[in-house]
């Protein structure tokens, strides 16, 4: 057991050893953008160059510094220097000029130099802060992604923290908590936007003792990887997270709800749970207080609608992952009928913060009424992809043309994929929707998840429409008939109109199936099923009248070959002998 | 309906011989071996499916025997989950992604060409025994679409003609 300023000592020390020590420092990004990019043969390649000249240095995966279009990063700290130099896209053949030339000459390679981060210029390359895609970016939930290695505790509490959970424990007692929670005017990130610090609250009165917080990065919706991103970087600020938000709620346990599949977010964010435990942060009497709370990694198979809070609860029990009826909601009868608080992982990474710094802080950023940052995941067809957290109340034109570099090869934008495949397309008309909670509900839109995919003027859309609706359709958890049998119907209409075969009556079916599912589906996958139909009927429609009229697409799309899962339910041969049917048949 | 879940035999079941008694043996090793402290139906069919690549069918008794849950629970979730596969795959598992991001950036070109070069129409199992494909709805690495995954490594900025390329030097 250690109290807090014995943690703080060891890792300010060890903070200096890595910073102000005589070995350099290298960094290199293994996010899974990082790791899709080659990060991890960078990584190998690098000790065993050093290996090789006999240099030693201490090397560190870390998490992504959001510029996921510069992975793999390589980030190199020299002694006795006051700023780090990073190298961008740096391929295992890349790796013995960099050695040769700044680690063991003190010269920059041309090359791949990229820029330096520090109060210290180095010749030859731009300031980091200087460059758009970090300089615009304020990162609170993000603060330590790419900075410091996430399986190294150590370096998190010499970044400040578990100082929130100190505060908390020790000077301002649970209900403060909760306080400065509703003060922040925190928002739930995981889409629906419910103030955080009201949801806590609804637990505090819930009888105990077992009580569940449950983190959800179960984040299936493609073009979105955020959440990962943030166990993959800083896993700790999560535990941080969960941590107040069990002391302040009286909660005796903690589940971390990832996708099964997912190795570097499920392995970081194991590891930092076996660290905190060693440390005694989580465990029994956390931090010589008399608060004791335990966290572990809860696995799900693939499974979109496992997103969605009761059927994560589902889950998490180990059964399917189908939503329940609410009421009751799971502050009084959540997992296993014990209370429980679900919040996305970013909205749980935002709390050591506003604990550390104060409700007014955090309400200083962002909007009046979306308080904070967005955390914007650009992809598709932009010049910069990767993971921006920025103030909230920048317009879509500004993160996607300033941060993201709008869309290359001068082409022009012609579509927005946002929040999720249910959050449906944009036209171009949508850059001056400001990115908050309320102007996006008000465009038609949804934030969400923080996908935002970016079409050029050659994506078709009846193709990208079709997409998502297969997505919707295949993804379908099958328990309410609406969804069930209207996304099937719906994939059936836009396959046929994809394929040129559409029927003039079509586009109505749509409408009337998509406000049935709607009325009659107990949770978001249903409900907003049509949307992505919806709102390209919205922006579109005469790429659609296009199809089923003249029987072609706008764009020059001719070929009417898809690819996509066959069934809803993949089964194999094997498996079909012994549906439930056959066996009664057989008795 | 009790009855049903008391008779419920799994048809063509091998016969008890020792190969299948050390399948067995594996599948409760991979079960007991859980680390984790909430031990549930799902959690033990990861654990298998982690183990072998897929759930051969003894594993849905073991796992019922196990957890306390009856083979048709066991079977409802196993059948739910889509990463859950029944054969086991060949000596390399191919993911594509297929969702909207990469499907923007190209993802329907390495599908076919992918398939192509396995001999077969779309997701499945080549005949050689070499390669799995299956399609995937998100390999998390957006950023860098398409993107592929060859057994558990992924591969970003994917183009028909690299992922060809990497398939067959597999």
């Amino acid at each position: 057991m250690f109290s807090y300023d014995e943690l703080k000592g060891t890792a300010d020390q060890r903070w200096k050893d890595l910073t102000q020590g005589d070995m350099p420092w290298i960094r290199v990004g293994t996010e899974m953008n990082g790791h899709a990019a080659g990060g991890f043969q960078v990584i190998d390649a690098i000790r065993s160059e050093l290996g090789a000249r006999n240099i030693a240095a201490y090397v560190d995966e870390v998490g992504t510094l959001g510029l996921s279009y510069a992975e793999p990063i390589v980030d190199v700290l020299k002694p006795g220097r006051r700023s780090r130099l990073l190298f961008r896209d740096v391929l295992v053949d890349d790796l013995p000029e960099i050695i040769d030339k700044y680690i063991v000459n003190d010269s920059v390679p041309g090359n791949k130099a990229f820029a330096y981060l520090g109060e210290e210029p180095i010749q030859g390359v731009p300031d980091l802060r200087t460059i758009p895609q970090y300089g615009m970016q304020q990162r609170v939930a993000m603060r330590n992604a790419g900075h410091i290695a996430p399986a190294d505790i150590y370096q998190y509490i010499a970044n400040d923290g578990y100082a929130a959970l100190n505060k908390a424990l020790f000077e301002i007692g649970a209900d403060t908590v909760i306080e400065e929670m509703k003060a922040s005017n925190l928002r739930g990130r995981g889409g629906a936007g419910f103030p955080t610090g009201l949801k806590w609250s609804f637990m505090v009165n819930s009888p105990g003792p077992i009580k569940y917080i449950a983190c959800n990065c179960e984040e299936g919706d493609p073009g979105a990887f955020n959440d990962k991103a943030i166990l993959e970087s800083d896993p700790h600020t999560l535990l941080e997270g969960m941590l107040l938000a069990g002391f302040s709620t009286g909660a005796s346990n903690g589940f971390v709800f990832i996708r099964h599949g997912h190795d570097g977010p499920i392995d970081r964010t194991e590891r930092a749970i076996e660290q905190a435990y060693e440390l005694g942060i989580l465990g029994k009497n956390i931090m010589g207080s008399d608060f004791s709370f335990d966290i572990e990694v809860s696995l799900t198979g693939d499974s979109y609608v496992a997103g969605e809070e009761t059927a994560l609860m589902e889950s998490i029990e180990g059964k399917r992952s189908m939503p329940r009826f609410k009421p009751p909601f799971p502050a009084a009868a959540g997992i296993w009928q014990k209370p429980t608080t679900i919040n996305n992982v970013k909205t749980l990474a935002y709390a050591p913060q506003i604990i550390l710094n104060g409700s007014e802080w955090f309400s200083g950023i962002g909007t009046e009424k979306s308080t904070g940052t967005a955390i914007a995941c650009l992809t598709g067809h932009i010049a910069y992809p990767g993971i921006y957290e920025v103030p909230m109340g920048l317009t879509i034109g500004q993160v996607i043309n300033t941060v993201g570099g709008g869309v290359p090869g001068g082409k022009s934008l012609k579509l927005l994929q946002t929040g999720g495949p249910l959050g449906g397309v944009l036209g171009p008309d949508s850059l001056d929707v400001k990115i908050d909670f309320d102007d996006m509900a008000a465009a038609g839109a949804i934030f969400g998840s923080g996908g935002l995919i970016v079409g050029n003027e050659d994506t078709s859309v009846v193709d990208l429409i079709r997409v998502l609706v297969t997505f919707c359709q295949y993804e379908s958890c099958g328990k309410c008939f609406p969804c069930r049998l209207g996304m099937t119907q719906l994939l059936d209409i836009m396959e046929r109109i994809a394929r040129f075969e559409g029927k003039p009556e079509d586009l109505d079916v749509c409408e009337r199936l998509g406000k049935t599912m709607q009325i009659g589906s107990l949770c978001a996958h249903g409900q907003l099923g049509f949307n992505p139909i919806k709102s390209a009927l919205t922006h579109f429609i005469s790429e659609f009248e296009e199809h089923l009229n003249e029987r072609r697409d706008p764009t020059g799309r001719t070929s009417t070959k898809f690819f996509s899962p066959k069934a809803t339910r993949p089964y194999s041969e094997d498996f079909r002998e012994v549906q439930p049917l056959e066996v009664i048949s057989s008795l | 309906m009790l009855c049903f879940v008391k008779n419920f035999a799994i048809p063509g079941a091998r016969d008890l011989t020792v190969a299948n008694e050390d399948l067995r043996d594996r599948i409760r090793q991979a079960i007991k071996r859980q680390e984790r402290p909430t031990v549930t139906v799902l959690s033990s069919l990861l654990a298998t499916q982690d183990e072998f690549g897929y759930i051969p069918r003894e594993a849905i008794e073991e796992i019922a025997v196990y957890t306390g849950a009856s083979t048709n629970d066991v079977w409802g979730v196993a059948s739910f989950y889509k990463n859950f596969q029944f054969t086991e795959p060949n000596e390399h598992v191919i993911e594509i992604c297929w969702g909207p991001s990469c499907h923007i950036m190209g993802a329907p070109e390495i599908i076919e060409e992918a398939a192509e070069v396995l001999g077969i129409e779309g997701e499945g199992d080549s005949v050689d025994g070499k390669g799995t494909l299956r399609y995937n709805t998100c390999l998390g690495a957006c950023a860098r679409a398409p993107v592929i995954s060859i057994d558990h490594q992924l591969y970003g900025r994917m183009t028909a003609k690299k992922a060809v390329e990497k398939i067959k030097s597999l």
